[in-house]
């Protein structure tokens, strides 16, 4: 076997110095009954060349990987990534190293950490990032476990309805064995898609939590999350917003300088390849202040012996491995290659370089609607937007089908997450999309309106 | 490259690096002190004439002023930066890294190409099905693969990593209680336990009442019998447990928890030593995870991403969490009507790219080879006990599995803590073990070599561990002054927690 490199004469004389003859000598304290039902029927194992055929096959019949002018997004996001940054995590220096235990051996990946959180802390205007979370959603669940140890008396957690729906979902399962908690959706306003002020006045007191926010939101608006921050302190309550595409972050308010307490997202857009859905990587940037229930994570700036500048992992008092069951949380195993992707990416794009990005995406993304307008075709909310609009059609499916008859794949029906939204299309336009492609999207479209 | 039309002169300061000085290797600047106003390593194609800017077409209310402290770079720069940072790494594919209960295994460099295809790297999550089908084949067939190498009936791929599996078994555990109308208050854990199981169990709503194993290292049924009752949901067994032994009574103890209608939830992160040698199904498992960073290959980058599926029997496969495959006349799917489920625990369907390499590891070694790789692991560690046994004797008298747990009395003899044996290795081009774990015993180094290390290199570890032991006795100084021969010398952690700094500030 390849990966294995003991030769016969190396397992003999390794059996000898143990004192055993076969290798099943070594698992003879097994019990029999499972030894003897243990064999694993797979195939036999393939040589390197027929494991890429029979991989290469299967990805050949993923034809909508490409060939297709696409406007997919909700929540993933189609960007350009720059050679350089997976030339950087190819190296098998980061690859294959495990989580910075040992800080001597891996300055690499803890001075990386501590550019990455850098970085966070200054697209979000927070004042601490941790090193990582698996992904925007599971961040934001975190998030709200986060508010609920800073604030144990509080029992309802509000969630935007304008928030994505997986970021719900996979708040509400995290909550689902907690006791005491109450789950309240603010509706979205029907006109603008954003989230509706006045819903969140009538709940807005000393029962409130926290409220989770999209920014933008699964509608592709741009909150007013200054005001919806400002209301939820004013009921003494965190405001916490969740991103999903972390451009917008290059141009728009920052979190931290609207209010808000908590900023979580996902960071797939900095530099990860769309990859099925995952992994991306989760973000999350809070308050010095509420630094100590933050899960997750953390890398710290210090000095050797020798006092020269170093880094290693720290307030590890937080985590599971030394607080257990009253640890801030069980996360272990984070994303961190594809943090280091992200730092990578935005060392790249730099200062000037995201904000130019962040503008080419609204530019393309307006221009886009403007060519659909012109054809007939109108949008569903009057609210500010990004680079993902929702489109107000007859008959989603209809024209997502019209739309795959041209190679086009139009965007994502929202009527499948929200009852109220069946004429509502999900159209996301990035700097992969060219303005010559908006009138061939406008025509499909048009062809079933 | 510059558009705004300025390369300044080159900054000399104490911080950046520049032509003039050579740096020691230890003295990498952040990323943004390599900063210089108006350098840039990216360029955008041209916007069209008279187009409005962003910012005027939201309006500049809604935008920032600007990104300050941002790195400024040009784009050599930038890749010069990481690949020396890589280069004050230890890393599986360069040097020997024993970490016990990662199982760092060699990462096959062909399965990260193939995560790369682009039918599969660039397939997006909301992609129509019909034109993703291949994926969803993926998906579908890995989930039989690991079905049948545990010995379970139905698996879901979607945590993210080996905690979230566990988290997603326990709130697997109480649904499947609730639905039955029963509510239980607590699960049995082991004190040689992972710490994410603790930490899982609080998540989940569960109250820990810790079982104590016994002088060999092992659970005794006798003891689950005592702790079991009707208020217990589950009890979490690692297994082999973290002292690397087989769990001798795990089929009694599935059986004392099942007459209370208790669950057992099996830690699957040691599945490296079990690799058809023994199917957790078979042991009575309700629900085991499976951590893929570990034994099925995946590279751990530094602390993740991996990918942790669970795989449940009948009973539970209800509650799994959304999205579920399935399969119709048409094809593959994911199933909408799950009422019973858990919910979601993430975006998407899971960590494809991860799932895509195990896939290709566990068709690279098939069934046998999986086998063998366990067999091989297990040699591994026995051979390394055995040889390391006249200085650090094994914590245990059972026999090892994949990795074995070793102590040492160089604390009592000569005042050298287990932490400083680990430093010391490290100028050895080794990476030290997992140290002080399990908690059970004091001092402990848990070795855990994998199937994928030379016999060459096992024996240049006994060596060095050797040599550190004399060392220790004879001349104590040098191993507490370890590491010497790394890009930086023994890293103050202490005052990284005394006075926190988490973020580069630019200097005022
Ligand atoms: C025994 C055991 N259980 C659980 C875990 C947690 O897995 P992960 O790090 O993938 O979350 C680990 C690994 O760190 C482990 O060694």
């Amino acid at each position: 076997m390849r990966f294995m490199p003991q030769t016969e004469s190396d397992v003999a004389a390794m059996l000898e110095t143990i004192g055993a003859r076969h290798l099943d000598d070594l698992i003879a304290h097994v019990p029999a009954s499972l030894r003897a039902s243990a064999t694993i029927k797979l195939e036999r194992g393939l040589s390197e060349a027929d494991v890429v055929r029979e991989i290469s096959a299967l990805a050949a019949r993923n034809t909508g990987a490409s060939g297709f002018l696409s406007f997919l997004g909700a929540g993933y996001y189609r960007h350009y990534v720059p050679a350089a940054v997976r030339a950087v995590i190819a190296r098998a220096e980061f690859a294959t190293s495990y989580t910075p235990y040992q800080a001597e051996a891996s300055q690499g990946t803890t001075q990386a950490i501590f550019e990455f959180q850098t970085l966070i802390t200054q697209l979000t205007a927070m004042e601490v990032a941790n090193a990582s979370m698996y992904d925007g959603a599971s961040a934001a669940a975190e998030a709200v476990l986060m508010a609920r140890r800073l604030m144990p008396k509080r029992p309802v957690v509000a969630l935007s309805r304008a928030l994505w729906p997986e970021y719900r979902a996979t708040i509400r399962t995290y909550l689902s064995a907690l006791d005491g908690l109450d789950i309240v959706e603010v509706p979205f306003d029907d006109a603008t898609g954003a989230t509706d002020l006045s819903a969140l006045d009538r709940i807005a007191n000393d029962r409130l939590l926290c409220m989770v926010t999209g920014y933008p939101n699964a509608l592709g608006i741009i909150e007013p999350l200054g005001a919806l921050a400002q209301m939820t302190h004013r009921a003494g309550g965190l405001a916490i917003s969740a991103t999903a595409e972390g451009i917008a972050l290059g141009l728009l308010r920052a979190p931290g300088e609207l209010g808000v307490d908590i900023a979580v997202g996902e960071g797939q857009s900095f530099g990860l390849p769309l990859q099925f859905g995952g992994p991306g990587v989760g973000f999350m940037g809070a308050r010095l202040t509420h630094l100590r229930q933050m899960p997750g994570r953390l890398v710290g700036q210090t000095r050797d012996r020798d006092g020269r500048r170093a880094f290693c992992l720290t307030l590890n008092t937080r985590e599971q491995h030394i607080r257990r069951e009253r640890a801030t949380s069980n996360i272990c195993t984070n994303h961190s290659l594809c943090a280091l992707a992200a730092t990578v990416y935005l060392s790249l794009m730099g200062r000037a370089g995201l904000r130019e990005l962040a503008e080419r995406n609204v530019e393309l993304a307006h221009q886009a609607a403007a060519v659909l307008e012109a054809a007939g075709i109108r949008r569903r909310f009057s609210g500010p937007f990004f680079n993902e609009f929702t489109l107000k059609l007859a008959n989603p499916s209809a024209a997502l089908e019209a739309a795959e008859r041209r190679q086009i794949l139009a965007g994502v029906a929202l009527g499948n997450d929200y009852s109220e939204l069946s004429d509502a299309l999900l159209v996301s336009v990035t700097e992969m999309n060219r303005g010559d492609e908006f009138s061939r999207l406008a025509a499909a479209i048009a062809e079933v309106r | 490259m510059a558009s705004a039309g300025r390369i300044g002169p080159v900054a000399v300061s104490e911080t950046s690096s520049t032509p003039h000085r050579i740096e020691p290797v230890a003295g990498v600047p952040l990323i943004f002190e390599l900063s210089s106003e108006g350098r840039r390593a990216t360029d955008l194609s041209p916007r069209a004439a008279g187009e409005r800017r962003g910012a005027e077409i939201i309006g500049v209310e809604l935008c920032r002023e600007d990104l300050p402290g941002f790195p400024e770079l040009s784009e050599p720069q930038v890749l010069r930066h990481f690949l020396r940072l890589s280069q004050l790494n230890f890393a599986q594919a360069l040097q020997f890294y024993p970490l016990g209960s990662c199982t760092m295994k060699y990462n096959p460099v062909v399965n990260d190409e193939l995560a790369a295809l682009p039918g599969l790297a660039g397939l997006h999550p909301a992609t129509p099905v019909h034109l993703a089908q291949g994926a969803l084949e993926l998906l579908a067939r890995m989930e039989a693969a690991l079905a049948e190498i545990t010995g379970m009936d139905a698996v879901s791929l979607h945590p993210a990593a080996g905690a979230q599996g566990e988290l997603t078994g326990l709130l697997m555990v109480r649904a499947y209680h609730r639905k039955r109308g029963e509510v239980r208050h607590k699960v049995i854990i082991p004190d040689t336990s992972h710490g994410t199981n603790p930490a899982s169990c609080t998540l989940a709503g569960f109250e820990v009442i810790v079982a104590k194993s016994n002088r060999r290292g092992y659970l005794e049924a006798a003891e689950v019998r005592r702790l079991v009752s009707d208020d217990v949901a589950a009890m979490m067994v690692t297994n082999p447990n973290t002292l690397g032994i087989f769990e001798p009574e795990i089929q009694d103890i599935a059986a004392a928890l099942h007459e209370r209608g208790a669950m057992l939830y099996l830690d699957g992160a040691n599945m490296n030593a079990l690799l058809g040698v023994a199917k957790p199904g078979h042991m009575g498992a309700d629900i085991v995870q499976l951590n893929l960073h570990k034994s099925f290959s995946t590279p751990h980058g530094g602390g993740g991403p991996g990918a942790g599926p669970v795989a449940v029997k009948k009973h539970l496969e209800p509650f799994l969490p959304m999205p579920r495959l399935k399969h119709s006349g048409a094809g593959y799917e994911f199933d909408a009507e799950r009422p019973d489920s858990i919910g979601r625990m993430r975006s998407f369907h899971n960590n494809f790219g991860m799932i895509v390499r195990a896939y290709a590891y566990i068709l690279a070694l098939g069934g046998d080879g999986l086998g063998m790789a366990s067999r091989l692991a297990i040699l591994a560690a026995n051979y390394l006990r055995k040889r390391l046994q006249p200085h650090f004797p094994s914590a245990t008298g059972e026999p090892s599995m994949h990795e074995c747990v070793l102590s040492h009395e160089l604390e009592k003899r000569a005042d050298v803590s287990t932490l400083e044996i680990a430093k010391r290795l490290l100028d050895f081009g080794i990476h030290p073990p997992t140290i002080y774990f399990p908690l059970v015993v004091p001092g402990a180094l848990m070795i855990e070599p994998t199937e994928t290390e030379s016999k060459e290199i096992l024996d240049s570890f006994v060596d060095a561990m050797e040599r550190i032991y004399d060392e220790a006795l004879n001349d104590p100084e040098r191993v507490k002054n370890a590491p010497q021969n790394l890009p930086v010398s023994r890293v103050d952690e202490a005052g990284a927690a005394r006075h926190p700094i988490l973020r580069w500030e630019k200097k005022a």
